[in-house]
């Protein structure tokens, strides 16, 4: 029984392998962007839009609130970041309901990925907001004991957010598979239909937890610059 | 369950691609077409409330122009009412000067030719009156009526009251004593030698006698010295004859 589908290779040379993974992430890449371009090519700035338009809009105002009520300030800054982790994350998620398809995000490589990406972005966006020296200075906060453990959280939560996605959903895979060859009638959609929900959700607390942390290492000098209240959303509440 | 570290980097990518595109064909397209939006939003807003302003703006002065049109109509009425009232008395008052002129005037022609009237008639009668007298006298008796006239005359010196004659008598005897005698036809020598000796009895002294014709006595006789008038003629009776004759 597969359980990954990075075990479905179409093409293979040497290190290169192009797996069921790569070719359904570049499959919903286009989807998303076609999608997208379909709408946006002939947004209207008018009073009235298009019904598309209008979803369109609800979607990007919706993650921008979002972001912006996490503590970033400046939403549009990190707007192509994590939205695109949602988008991505949800519509991969979502499209479970399609037969025979697998969720790329029920691969490990591809939430790993993920995780690194936030890995990578928190000081990326940390550094650009604050500089290298203020960035640094946030891992010996409050004290200096605390810089070991302050290393070992940043792994251990990507870690977390690499494994907390996959499992989610490689086990919603597995179980509907499991089930379909059990009872192959009635139970299985139920079990995609719970599937679709706890995609949505994975998708919406991955976005939110990499906003975290990045506002977290933008947080200092966004309180600095804003004076705003200190940040009441952690990953501990989620 | 084993991580594929190709795939790893070729998810890691793939999903860089993803943000560059979704950013390029998602997130700046839709956000600056809500920007736009709310940018005209506003400036229509802006719009409105200064079209409003402006709006309130030309009512006020809209309705200060009605109220200052409302005055200056009300003063003009004012005035205007004033200026007719005013020409109104004037008009009244030439009328009734006009009119009280015109009837004054015509009060005065009336009465003048009441008085031609009353005057004519008197004359009238008074001429009918002494012809007929006459005729009558002449007619029943040998003398004349002038012979009458001065008969009577005397008569009436001779029945004198004492007080009338006392001042008779002084007037005759006053020094100047010029007595005029005046009638209205000339008096033959026997009747002026019967009047001079009526009076000549009250006379202490001479008197010059001065006989003068007066139509106006109406078939009388008068004596007048400088001081008395004595008279006898059928006037009063045509006064009274007259005033009947008005009266009826």
């Amino acid at each position: 029984m597969r359980v990954s589908p990075d075990q479905m290779v179409f093409w293979e040379y040497g290190f290169i392998t192009i797996n069921l993974t790569i070719v359904t992430t570049w499959a919903l890449m286009f989807l998303l962007v076609f999608g997208a371009w379909l709408i946006t090519r002939k947004l209207k700035s008018d009073i009235e839009t298009s019904r598309w338009q209008n979803v369109l809009e609800m979607l990007v105002l919706m993650i921008r609130n979002q972001i912006k009520e996490v503590g970033l300030s400046k939403p549009d800054k990190y707007m192509g970041f994590i939205g695109t982790l949602f988008l991505f994350i949800a519509v991969s998620n979502l499209l479970i309901i399609l037969p025979w398809y697998e969720a790329p995000t029920g691969s490990l490589s591809t939430t790993a990925a993920l995780a690194i990406s936030v890995f990578i972005a928190v000081p990326f966006f940390g550094i650009a907001e604050g500089g290298l020296k203020r960035y640094l200075h946030s891992y010996l906060q409050p004290n200096i004991i605390m810089l070991p453990f302050n290393i070992i959280s940043e792994i251990s939560r990507t870690l977390a957010l690499a494994v907390r996605l996959f499992g989610n959903i490689m086990s919603g895979g597995l179980i509907a598979t499991v089930l379909i060859s059990i009872v192959p009638f009635f139970f299985p959609m139920v079990m995609s239909a719970l599937g679709m929900l706890t995609g949505m959700i994975q998708a919406y607390i991955f976005a939110i937890l990499a906003t975290v942390y990045i506002a977290a290492a933008t947080e200092d000098t966004q309180r600095k610059k804003h004076k705003e209240i200190p940040l009441e959303v952690n990953e501990k509440q989620i | 369950m084993e991580i594929n570290w190709f795939t790893v980097i070729a998810q890691i990518v793939n999903f860089l691609i993803l943000v560059w595109l979704l950013k390029r064909f998602l997130y700046k397209p839709v956000l600056k077409a809500v920007d736009e939006r709310k940018k005209k939003i506003e400036a229509r807003l802006e719009d409105a409330a200064m079209r409003k302003a402006e709006a309130k703006k030309d009512k006020d002065l809209f309705r200060q122009k009605n109220e200052d049109f409302d005055k200056e109509r009300t003063a003009k009425m004012n005035l205007a009412q004033e200026d007719v009232n005013s020409e109104k008395e004037r008009l009244f008052k030439k009328v009734r000067n006009e009119s009280n002129a015109l009837r004054s005037k015509f009060e005065n022609s009336f009465k003048q030719r009441k008085q031609e009237l009353t005057d004519s008639l008197k004359r009238k009668t008074k001429d009918e009156v002494f012809a007929i007298v006459g005729k009558t006298l002449s007619d029943l008796a040998n003398a004349n009526l002038e012979d009458q006239v001065i008969h009577v005359f005397i008569k009436k010196i001779d029945n004198l009251t004492e007080v009338e004659k006392s001042k008779f008598i002084h007037a005759l005897n006053d020094k100047h004593n010029p007595v005029a005698i005046k009638s209205v036809f000339d008096l033959s020598a026997s009747s002026k030698q019967k009047l001079e000796k009526a009076i000549g009895q009250f006379a202490e002294k001479q008197l010059d006698f001065n006989y003068k014709l007066e139509a106006e006595l109406l078939s009388g006789i008068e004596i007048e010295t400088a001081s008395h008038q004595m008279s006898w003629n059928i006037e009063s009776y045509l006064d009274s004859l007259s005033r009947d004759s008005i009266t009826m």
